[in-house]
């Protein structure tokens, strides 16, 4: 491969940048160096990501990019590599990560070098989450994701931070420590945690039923699927804009990368055995998560109840073990971390204005903010799948491969969509409609220059892969193909 | 050339919504209708070469979505269909376009309303012109937001944005069937492009389905989830209820939405996958029943309405039926021919109450109306035109179109047919009896507004009149001229080439005279009866009214289903959301979940905070008694 560590310098690059604002006490009062060499760390991630994409070969499906080093001898080795799975995922990571830098513009006042910090070290986390082919290596990175998050809860988060903060880490530890016995115990089996090499030697059927569960425990936490989601709509009430963006832009996408990565790869056997079971759980989530959105009063947790319901559709796809559905699966991920992080954003916009997430504060305020109204709706369309926006086209692939396997479970999925339809529009509609009743909101100004740059960076690939998905679509297809080839191959072959 | 016809309106649209500040609300006004217009002119030319030379086109335009086997393009498919459907819908449009610069003329936002119509007209385009059913479904829904935006256009009013998310929402449950069908479709044939679905369609005529524990034909199946469709979009009874809300919008909105296009494309939906259609008898009965139903319904509850655009709503929501009846009977062209007539003159009697509640000073209700057909000649005599053309007066558009559906379910000759006809010639009968009520209510007898004096209401200007003149000319003339090529021996055999598919040569007798003269004969004696009805004897409908309290009342409130609706599905889904989230998620999975544990663990270590007392007696007791109980268990061992 080539000579540069481009996977490890991606990894490495957000943590020394954070290095730098840890030992750069001297301008500790100027708040402006912290926030720019923070986004010039993380702009240059994002770059070096794009060469990445570009010099990634989409006709394979090999791993690309690998490094391997030794780190214990005999057991654990560093080993770092992207395929088509994996390669959207770190990318929407790098990009997810300046705009929430820029976006900390009012909302954190108190500490913000250490809130850098935490979110630079994210941001190598969850790259790591990525890119890494060692089980051993892989846990690490998703456990310590945990932490930066608990801290952006706990610290800068609302009045109920701690209740939410321990909730998010008792829920999420917990799930995590089957999945730490059940790497152990691979390792036992096999002799290796290198994912490569147990793609190749395969792990014996009579294993994977408890292998799996252990590790979705893991996965379902973290997805969330119900019913162990209600950590999220909580953790995201309380976190601050920019946490929330990272929560559900990319945190919620580990668990889904990680069924696909590990849970079908691993273990294809028991994946097909319990296929209902994500499915009974998956359409419970769309619709029950669906009807609680309809009635949430708090802009955040709404959105917050609908992310668990786009996640069951995920879930839902990928347990297809079909080309559409897995493919739908990913743009849906993707379209999601873009879709629900504009959305987090658009409530972070009137938070620092009014002080309130509560919607019956708002209404009427669409002349008032005219910019703001426009990007909100646009958002608000792709949240509920409107076809011409990314939502759409992951949703239908989705629902269509689904459809193949399952009728029933397809026709209950898709009333979801009518749901989704309600909730957004009616969240809309009460929050920017209507006529102005509270005379606080009068003074109420519409979006600044980085509020409209953040949110058309958002824009522009939510209509982009709504219109046109081939880039997404071809960098996924041969890694697909692939793992749907050799997971029928393994399943006939018991 | 062609791809221009799509993209102009979308350009248009572009232009104005995002540009509107600075070029103004004149330019965009002009800009936006221009380019409608011209993409109208190139439609024409379209379907010029369409009959002349039997063009036929299908261009790609690029790749949207291929994932595994799913293969499909952007695309611009041209035929006969879609050339009727183009010249429709750019000419529908660009009248409107031209006629909202007068009516809208006070309103502050015009920029964004004519983005709006603009968008409207390019989804419009795209749903139309697609070759595939996804693209379909793009259109679908986007002109399903469009109408959301349009019907929502005054956004103070929550009256008009309850109505828009209504309509998004119950569009979206026809959607659900749609998409449904799209699916099943894929399931078959592992492709959703017309052509290549319709080819494989003979293959599977006997091919059984176990879909939700029911065994049904897969033909029959597709076909009527496809409908389900096709009812939300165009207002079938069951999914109608938003239509007549929909009037919330501004008027131009409703005459291209609500009457010409958006809820025709139902309709079309049905004639393009006629191929599909031909092969499922069930499918085709339910469409005949249900297009029935809705025809006669909508024309009775029509009848005691007293909102001007209600009442044209629901007499839209009943031609509708009519169309869905024809192609129910196989008569697919017939229900293009009528979809045709009756975008212009039900655009043209939308747009005449527009310039009617434009001189009331947006008064609706009928009631507060009547006396000043003098007062508004060109109006008066402009929507006279539309209604007679609605209601078939001989030989105005409606007379070739309508009669055509009649008589041509007649001669299918088995027992839907005849049933169908005779309720089609009983609604025609309440058509044109509630159309004169409009009519006369509105112009004739005493001036009964208490807001403003007659001498305050006016005419409208002529920007407003000169696109009616246009729909009118359409009104009279369009069934005459374009009767051959629509539904006479040669267009079907040169006209319609491929693009409709009939199983059964469609049959060329012709239906008893008596009969095809019933109909005209009492959509003309019909004028005198309500002549006298609501004019002349005004003592006798209230006696009526008064003896059939229940049926009026239950006609006044459109058969209860938004009632219904409220109880059975709005009401009970926020119910099970509230008690989804307060008792299911925060009492049992919180209370048992992280917050159980947690409480779990404090009550223990509370307790086994008191064994710490600090007294060393009560430690050596302790001591005492695990050392006794370890004592006895070794021995008994």
């Amino acid at each position: 491969m080539i000579d540069f560590p481009i996977l490890s310098s991606l990894i490495l690059l957000p943590s020394i940048g954070a290095l730098f604002l840890f030992f750069n006490r001297s301008n500790n009062e100027n708040n402006l160096t912290v926030k720019y060499v923070a986004l010039f760390t993380s702009l240059v991630n994002f770059v070096l990501s794009i060469y990445l994409w570009i010099s990634f070969d989409q006709t394979t499906s090999d791993f690309q990019f690998v490094e391997d080093r030794i780190w214990i001898e005999n057991f654990i080795n560093y080993k770092v590599g992207v395929d088509g799975i994996s390669i959207l995922f770190l990318i929407l990571t790098t990009f997810i990560t300046p705009l929430c830098i820029i976006s900390i513009n009012n909302s954190i006042k108190n500490r913000l070098r250490e809130f850098l910090i935490a979110v630079l070290i994210m941001e190598s986390f969850m790259i790591g989450v990525f890119c890494s082919l060692d089980l051993v290596v892989f846990y690490l990175f998703f456990e310590a994701g945990l932490i930066p998050m608990f801290l952006i809860i706990g610290i800068w988060g609302g009045s109920r931070r701690v209740y939410s903060a321990f909730k998010f880490f008792l829920y999420t530890l917990l799930g995590s420590v089957l999945m730490l016995v059940a790497i152990i115990s691979i390792y036992w089996i096999t002799g290796t945690t290198d994912v490569t090499k147990l793609y190749g030697i395969g792990i014996d059927a009579k294993y994977q039923n408890l292998l799996w569960l252990a590790f979705f425990s893991s996965f379902a936490v973290k997805t969330p699927m119900w019913p162990v989601h209600t950590w999220l709509p909580d953790a995201h009430v309380e976190a601050p804009t920019a946490g929330s963006v990272l929560l559900a832009a990319i945190l919620l996408k580990m668990a889904g990368y990680g069924f696909i990565r590990f849970s079908l790869g691993l273990f294809p056997v028991a994946s097909e055995a319990f296929t209902p079971l994500i499915y009974t759980l998956s359409v419970i989530a769309i619709i029950f998560t669906s009807l609680i959105a309809l009635m949430q009063e708090d802009m955040k947790k709404l959105i917050a109840y609908s992310s668990v319901a786009h996640m069951g559709f995920v879930t839902l796809g990928i347990f297809t073990i079909q080309q559409q559905g897995i493919e739908g699966s990913i743009i849906q991920m993707i379209s999601h971390g873009l879709v629900s992080a504009a959305l987090f954003l658009c409530v972070g916009v009137i938070y620092d204005r009014m002080h309130s997430r509560l919607i019956n504060t708002y209404g009427g305020i669409v002349s008032l903010v005219p910019k703001y109204s426009v990007l909100f709706m646009l958002f608000t369309l792709a949240a509920l799948g409107l076809p011409g926006t990314s939502g759409f086209v992951g949703e239908f692939l989705i629902l269509m491969a689904a459809f193949k396997d399952n009728f029933l479970v397809a026709v209950i999925a898709s009333l979801g969509v009518i749901i989704g339809a309600a909730y957004m529009l009616w969240l809309y509609k009460r929050v920017i409609f209507g006529r102005l009743i509270n005379s606080d909101l009068k003074g109420m100004i519409d979006l600044n220059k980085s509020e409209i740059v953040i949110l058309t960076c958002l824009a522009i690939p939510t209509l982009l892969f709504g219109f046109y998905p081939e880039p997404l679509i071809n960098t996924i297809e041969v890694s697909i193909n692939n793992l749907i080839e050799t997971h029928n191959i393994k399943i006939v072959s018991r | 050339m062609e791809i221009s016809i799509i993209a102009l309106p979308l350009i248009a649209s572009i232009i104005s919504g995002f540009f509107g500040k600075f070029i103004g609300d004149r330019n965009s006004e002009i800009v936006t209708s221009l380019l409608v217009s011209i993409s109208a002119i190139f439609s024409c030319i379209v379907l010029y070469e369409v009959v002349q030379n039997q063009y036929e086109e299908n261009i790609i335009i690029a790749t949207w979505i291929n994932s595994g086997s799913l293969d499909v393009n952007w695309s611009m498919k041209i035929d006969s269909l879609s050339a009727v459907m183009l010249v429709v819908v750019t000419s529908v449009s660009a009248l409107v376009h031209i006629y909202s610069i007068g009516y809208m003329s006070q309103d502050p936002h015009k920029p964004r309303f004519m983005a709006y119509l603009s968008l409207f007209t390019f989804a419009m385009l795209m749903l139309v012109t697609s070759d595939n059913f996804i693209q379909l479904f793009f259109g679908w829904e986007g002109v399903g937001l469009c109408s959301y935006f349009l019907i929502g256009f005054w956004f103070k009013k929550d009256t008009a944005n309850a109505a828009a998310i209504k309509a998004f929402v119950v569009n979206r449950v026809g959607d659900f069937g749609f998409a449904l069908g799209i699916f099943l479709i894929f399931y078959l044939f592992g492709t959703v492009n017309y052509s290549e679905v319709f080819e494989q369609i003979p293959t599977i005529t006997n091919k059984n389905l176990n879909f939700l524990g029911i065994e049904i034909n897969a033909i029959d199946l597709i076909c009527l989830l496809l409908f389900i469709g096709a009812m939300g979009k165009s207002a079938q009874i069951f999914l109608h209820t938003w239509l007549p809300d929909a009037m919330e919008g501004p008027t131009p909105v409703s005459a291209l939405i609500h009457a010409a296009t958006m809820v025709t494309a139902g309709v079309f939906l049905v004639v393009r996958c006629s191929p599909i259609y031909e092969y499922s008898e069930l499918a085709l009965n339910i469409v005949t029943i249900v297009g029935m139903s809705t025809a006669f319904f909508a024309a009775t509850v029509a009848l005691v309405q007293t909102d001007i655009k209600k009442i044209i709503a629901y007499s839209t929501c009943s031609q509708l039926g009519y169309m869905f009846f024809a192609t129910g009977v196989g008569a697919y062209n017939i229900a293009m021919f009528h979809l045709f007539t009756h975008a212009f003159f039900k655009a043209l009697l939308f747009l005449g109450s527009g310039s009617v509640i434009h001189a009331f000073k947006d008064e609706q209700n009928i009631n507060n109306m009547g006396g000043v057909w003098k007062k508004l000649p060109y109006t008066y005599s402009l929507m006279v035109i539309g209604t007679l053309a609605l209601t078939g007066f001989p030989f105005l558009s409606g007379f070739y179109s309508k009669d055509a559906i009649i008589e041509f379910a007649y001669l299918r000759g088995n027992t839907t047919g005849y049933y169908a006809a005779g309720v089609g010639i009983l609604t025609a009968f309440l058509t044109s009896i509630y159309s004169w009520r409009l009519m006369f209510k509105t112009f004739h007898g005493e001036y009964n507004n208490k807001e403003i004096k007659i001498e305050e209401t006016h005419e409208s200007p002529a920007v407003m009149l000169i696109p009616l003149i246009f729909l009118a000319v359409g009104a009279i003339f369009a069934g005459i001229t374009f009767k051959e090529l629509f539904i006479g021996n040669e267009g079907f055999k040169y006209f319609w080439s491929d693009s409709i598919f009939f199983l059964k040569p469609l049959s060329t007798e012709h239906p008893p005279l008596w009969f095809l003269i019933l109909t005209p004969t009492l959509v003309i004696i019909s004028i005198p009866i309500s002549y006298y009805l609501f004019l002349k004897n005004k003592n006798l409908t209230k006696q009526i009214v008064k003896v059939n309290q229940p049926l009026y009342q239950f006609l006044l409130n459109k058969w209860y289903f938004d009632e219904l609706y409220a109880n059975v599905f709005v009401k009970p889904s926020k119910r099970i959301g509230l008690f989804l989230w307060k008792f299911f998620d925060l009492k049992i999975i919180d209370g048992f979940g992280p917050d159980g544990i947690s409480a779990l663990i404090k009550k223990f270590s509370i307790k086994a905070n008191k064994f710490q007392s600090g007294f060393i007696y009560q430690y050596a007791f302790i001591m005492l008694l695990g050392f006794s109980a370890l004592l006895t268990f070794l021995i008994v061992k």
